[in-house]
């Protein structure tokens, strides 16, 4: 149960949170904290969401690369038919998203743990393969946008794709933290643990199963979205890009799926580095760093990073701020 | 536009690209399919199998399928310590496993990755051999020699293994294990020993599946990726637990392919393959031959 | 040692020691870029920088540019479009490099052109295909010796119709330059009223051409047309060996990405006889210019030891091109202002390994200088026998012929 002191004190962080994005925006002449905070907000955005499916439901998702790639597209699609704005193309993309992992509930209603797996590996590469034949967004060869000029208050189009990042992460753990702490969270608690007990409970695990395909594949969908302008080109082999799938993952099991914070530790974590790396020693070395950081998290620390931390989370999952 | 005779032909090439695609999902059938190991790192232990292969092949001359029955035995010790190793660390701790499973084995794949970058550099690496380049004329047709030899390994490796574990004694205590684990060490058989034993044979067919693999195409480090949806499919269409079936599938998805690339275009056919993999799981979720 | 030499000797040493004591106390010139280590492109991308790499120990060996060492700032891209625009913010905004390269391949470099473009850099490009068409930036220079984008297909077409070729199969890579290079075949066809009677995409990672190869050849074309990637030209060609490609076919190469590369090269050995393709630079004796000799006996020694590429005949000369154009810039402006050295680029001829390069409006070379070459005499397992002129002769262009073409096809292979 959520206190309303528990509340305020969230509500009262994204505020700060938001604030001193803002700040940042507004101070800090340098561009270059801004793509690379662009591509960590990403991620965090991504893994959040992918938890909702993956870390609370338990079931795991290696279509997120489709997820993914279907919100660039949507994106470029708007854009160049239409000349779309970029909230139109995230709503957009979040629509798409929610058609997509009804689908994907859908199809995948009787499957369970590692089939459902394979299934959206199977998903991802029809929806790929599909994108590479649609002549309209330039099929496998391709497409170069043009951004639009950028609107005050931010003087800097990557500025502003920063903060709007910043908010679609606020939207996706304020999302998964209401799933969390509701009756959802719990039925999907019961789901992960034994899905045959919580049928025979009375609990409606195929509307929540479809409830989490859905929500999770709206949120991820509309983090991909400004991916379209943040690079103003796009590609089928970039924007399906199975490191999104893998890395999404990395970023929640080193977290930890527990607690929405879980994917968020994850994710600075992994992405900080990945980052840092990116600019620093910068070669093979890197995917060997994931490699190792895959295997030694999953091996040391199995509840994640929150695990480590907050011992009591060892022994409760789920139900707190 | 197509004909009966390109048709035709379509099939037989499929039937023999299936073979390929069933010799190098095999091994997972073992694991994945009997044993229940995530294995994702398979293909990279396959591409590893490969370059094995290709180091022997380059440096000593030694003909690829040659190389690879050499490394099977290494490759089998290999698999007796992961087992080992992944057995200590997951099924041990229970809960969760499945899902941690899948990302250590991703770990491991990408370290053998960059070990492989490391050794070999980044280029594609090839093999030669006197049956590589050369094709068999039956009467219109001409089959290529390489895919002959693909067909012959996957029939030999499936027959060998489907005897081997209905015949055998370690082979239906591996059956046993996978069926009931309880009821075997009730029976006063080590289940961990036989699945140990199990997840070796499995790694030791990838010696022989690797040297196919650079046999049929060119293989580069991250070429894994590549086969880790293609392997699991099968595994998974064939239903778990079914080696023949494994072959079975295979062969079904390579003549969806190879039949859609010639009437609708080559660009389009691994959608029809996962389309049908989504197919049978959708309507029938033990896969076509499963338990 | 004789008195006089020793003199001289010493004096040498002496003034070098000043020259690079001197060298040593002003701060660098930085070269800020990113470049393919890991991915799809790194094996094109570690032989470019090479050769990048070669030409700025040799100007440092002079003295460096302006009186300073050169130094390169290096970023590994991931062969990833969404790793570009980051790093290279880093560059200009943190590490503030003095000049910008572009990452090799269009991928990597589509991203960054409208960055460049608003900040007015000046950026050298890398093998990039037509990145600059729609972005139009007035400071882009590609070191490709493409020149206009038809020149591919125009050129290995007119080749076609000579030896009498009147219809085209076309396959394609679902890949990025494979589907630009088949859209400009497709718009080269109808220009000149060839028919394309067979027109197929094949997926990333297809392991078998065997059945595509087979529709390909019931369809008896005249002329095959192919834009694939490095595995999938070596798949083609072993399908086309084992399947064959029937004998009407008078040429078959043209965009085969991969027929370039030592390691491909040298395992298909007799597999390439009769083929035609595209290729950037070759051991004949039309391509030998001022210091080409020299740079690969250099680039050799290191490549083989790096694990690169050890004939580096595709990407290396242009990368050490790139930095001669540079070099040459700055010396003759005397400064790094890019709009001074952009204007010197774009208004002179310049002099490198590769040959004279003068620019067109787009930034791209004014004359086509790919080749299209075909394979004569290949034997297997032999990687030493590509520098040997007579392996590939060149066809086209005309001013760098050594060779006619040999047709049809099937004659050829023998």
């Amino acid at each position: 149960m959520t206190t309303r002191r528990d509340s305020m004190v969230f509500w009262l962080g994204v505020i700060v949170f938001l604030a001193a994005v803002a700040a940042m925006t507004q101070i800090v002449r340098n561009e270059y904290p801004f793509f690379a905070g662009y591509v960590i907000l990403q991620f965090i955005a991504l893994a959040v969401a992918w938890s909702i499916l993956g870390g609370y439901a338990g079931y795991v998702n290696f279509g997120t690369n489709a997820f993914f790639g279907v919100g660039v597209y949507t994106a470029v699609a708007l854009f160049k038919a239409f000349g779309a704005p970029l909230a139109v193309q995230i709503a957009a993309a979040a629509v798409v998203g929610m058609l997509l992992g009804l689908a994907l509930g859908l199809l995948t209603l009787r499957m369970r743990g590692i089939f459902f797996s394979i299934a959206t590996i199977a998903l991802a590469i029809i929806i790929e393969t599909s994108v590479m034949n649609w002549r309209f967004v330039g099929g496998a060869a391709g497409i170069q946008l043009q951004r639009p000029a950028v609107m005050p208050p931010f003087d800097s189009y990557v500025k502003m794709l920063c903060f709007v990042q910043a908010l679609l992460v606020v939207i996706a753990v304020g999302t998964a933290r209401y799933i969390q702490n509701s009756r959802i969270g719990r039925g999907l608690q019961a789901l992960r643990d034994d899905e045959l007990a919580a049928e025979c409970t009375g609990v409606p695990t195929l509307r929540l199963k479809l409830l989490a395909c859905v929500i999770s594949g709206a949120l991820i969908s509309a983090a991909g979205a400004p991916a379209a302008m943040y690079l103003q080109y796009a590609d089928p082999s970039s924007a399906f890009n199975l490191n999104y799938s893998v890395s999404v993952l990395a970023m929640s099991l080193i977290g930890g799926t527990a607690h929405w914070i879980g994917p968020v530790l994850g994710a600075i974590v992994l992405g900080v580095t990945q980052q840092l790396l990116a600019v620093t020693i910068s070669s093979e070395v890197n995917v060997l760093v994931l490699g190792i950081m895959l295997v030694l998290f999953v091996v040391g620390a199995p509840k994640g990073i929150i695990g480590l931390l907050l011992p009591r989370y060892r022994l409760r999952a789920g139900g707190k701020p | 536009m197509f004909s009966m005779d390109l048709l035709l032909g379509a099939i037989v090439l499929g039937v023999l690209l299936g073979c390929f695609y069933a010799a190098v999902s095999v091994g997972l059938s073992v694991s994945f399919g009997l044993l229940d190991v995530p294995h994702v790192a398979h293909p990279a232990f396959l591409v590893v199998a490969s370059y094995g292969v290709f180091f022997l092949n380059d440096r000593y001359d030694i003909d690829p399928l040659l190389a690879g029955l050499m490394i099977t035995p290494l490759f089998f010790l290999v698999g007796l310590v992961a087992y080992r190793i992944y057995y200590e660390t997951f099924e041990r701790r229970g809960s969760d496993a499945a899902v941690r499973g899948i990302a250590f084995f991703f770990g491991v794949a990408f370290i053998i990755e960059v070990l492989i970058i490391l050794q070999f550099g980044v280029d594609q690496r090839s093999v030669t051999a006197s049956y590589i380049g050369k094709a068999w004329q039956f009467g219109e047709m001409r089959i290529p020699i390489r895919q002959l030899v693909a067909f012959a390994v996957a029939l030999g490796l499936t027959i060998l293994l489907a005897v081997y574990l209905s015949r055998t004694f370690t082979g239906r205590a591996i059956r046993a294990v996978a069926q009931d684990e309880e009821a075997l060490r009730l029976m006063g058989a080590n289940p961990v020993r036989i699945k140990q034993f199990a997840f070796g044979i499995a790694t030791a067919v990838l010696g022989i599946a690797g040297a196919l693999l650079i046999v049929v195409a060119p293989v580069e480090p991250t070429l894994d990726r590549a086969y880790i949806g293609r392997t699991f499919c099968v595994v998974v269409m064939a239903g778990l637990g079914s080696i023949t079936g494994t072959l079975a599938a295979a062969i079904i998805l390579g003549v969806a392919e190879t039949v859609v690339l010639t009437v609708f275009g080559a660009s389009w056919a691994p959608a029809v393959s996962f389309a049908m993999l989504l197919g049978v799981l959708a309507v029938r979720p033990q896969g076509l031959f499963g338990r | 040692m004789k008195r006089r030499t020793f003199l001289g000797g010493a004096v040498a040493v002496a003034a070098l020691g000043r020259t690079s004591s001197a060298m040593a106390q002003q701060t660098p010139i930085r070269i800020g870029m990113s470049m393919a280590q890991t991915g799809g492109l790194a094996g094109g991308g570690k032989a470019a920088l090479l050769g990048i790499e070669v030409w700025r120990d040799d100007v440092n060996a002079k003295g460096g540019l302006l009186g300073r060492k050169v130094e390169l700032v290096v970023y590994d891209d991931k062969s990833s479009a969404s790793e570009t625009p980051a790093i290279y913010a880093k560059l200009v905004d943190v590490d503030k490099v003095d000049l910008l390269f572009a990452p090799y391949a269009t991928v990597p470099t589509a991203p960054i052109m409208p960055f460049v473009k608003q900040r007015g850099l000046l950026l050298m490009g890398n093998f990039s295909f037509q990145v600059n068409s729609k972005v139009g930036h007035d400071m882009w220079f590609n070191n490709a010796p493409w020149g206009p984008a038809d020149s591919w297909a125009s050129s290995f077409l007119d080749l076609g119709q000579k030896a009498g070729g009147k219809t085209m199969a076309l396959l394609s890579a679902d890949q990025e330059f494979a589907q630009n290079l088949a859209l400009t075949a497709r718009d080269v066809a109808k220009q000149r009223n060839i028919p394309v009677i067979f027109d197929q995409t094949y997926p990333p990672n297809t392991v078998e051409f065997s059945s595509i190869i087979r529709a390909l050849k019931a369809a008896k074309p005249d002329m095959v047309y192919i834009a694939s990637y490095p595995p999938d030209s070596a798949g083609i060609l072993r399908a086309v060996n084992e399947i064959g490609i029937g004998d009407g076919v008078r040429i078959f190469g043209g965009g085969m990405v991969g027929l370039q590369f030592a390691a491909v090269m040298s395992n298909l050995g007799s597999l390439l006889n009769g083929v035609v393709n595209y290729n950037t630079w070759l051991p004949e004796p039309s391509m030998y210019f001022d210091g080409t000799k020299t740079f690969f006996e250099t680039y050799t020694k290191r490549a083989v030891e790096a694990k690169v590429d050890p004939l580096g005949y595709y990407l290396a000369p242009f990368g050490y091109a790139m930095g001669q154009m540079v070099e040459a810039a700055v010396n003759a402006t005397r400064s790094l202002d890019h709009k001074g050295l952009a204007k010197y680029l774009r208004e002179n001829e310049h002099k490198t390994i590769v040959g004279l390069i003068a620019f067109a409006a787009d930034g791209e070379r004014k004359e086509s200088g790919t080749l299209q070459a075909q394979f004569r005499g290949v034997v297997d397992k032999d990687v030493e026998q590509f520098r040997v002129s007579g392996k590939q002769v060149i066809l086209f262009p005309e001013k760098l012929k050594t060779g006619d073409l040999i047709s049809p096809f099937e004659a050829a292979r023998k």
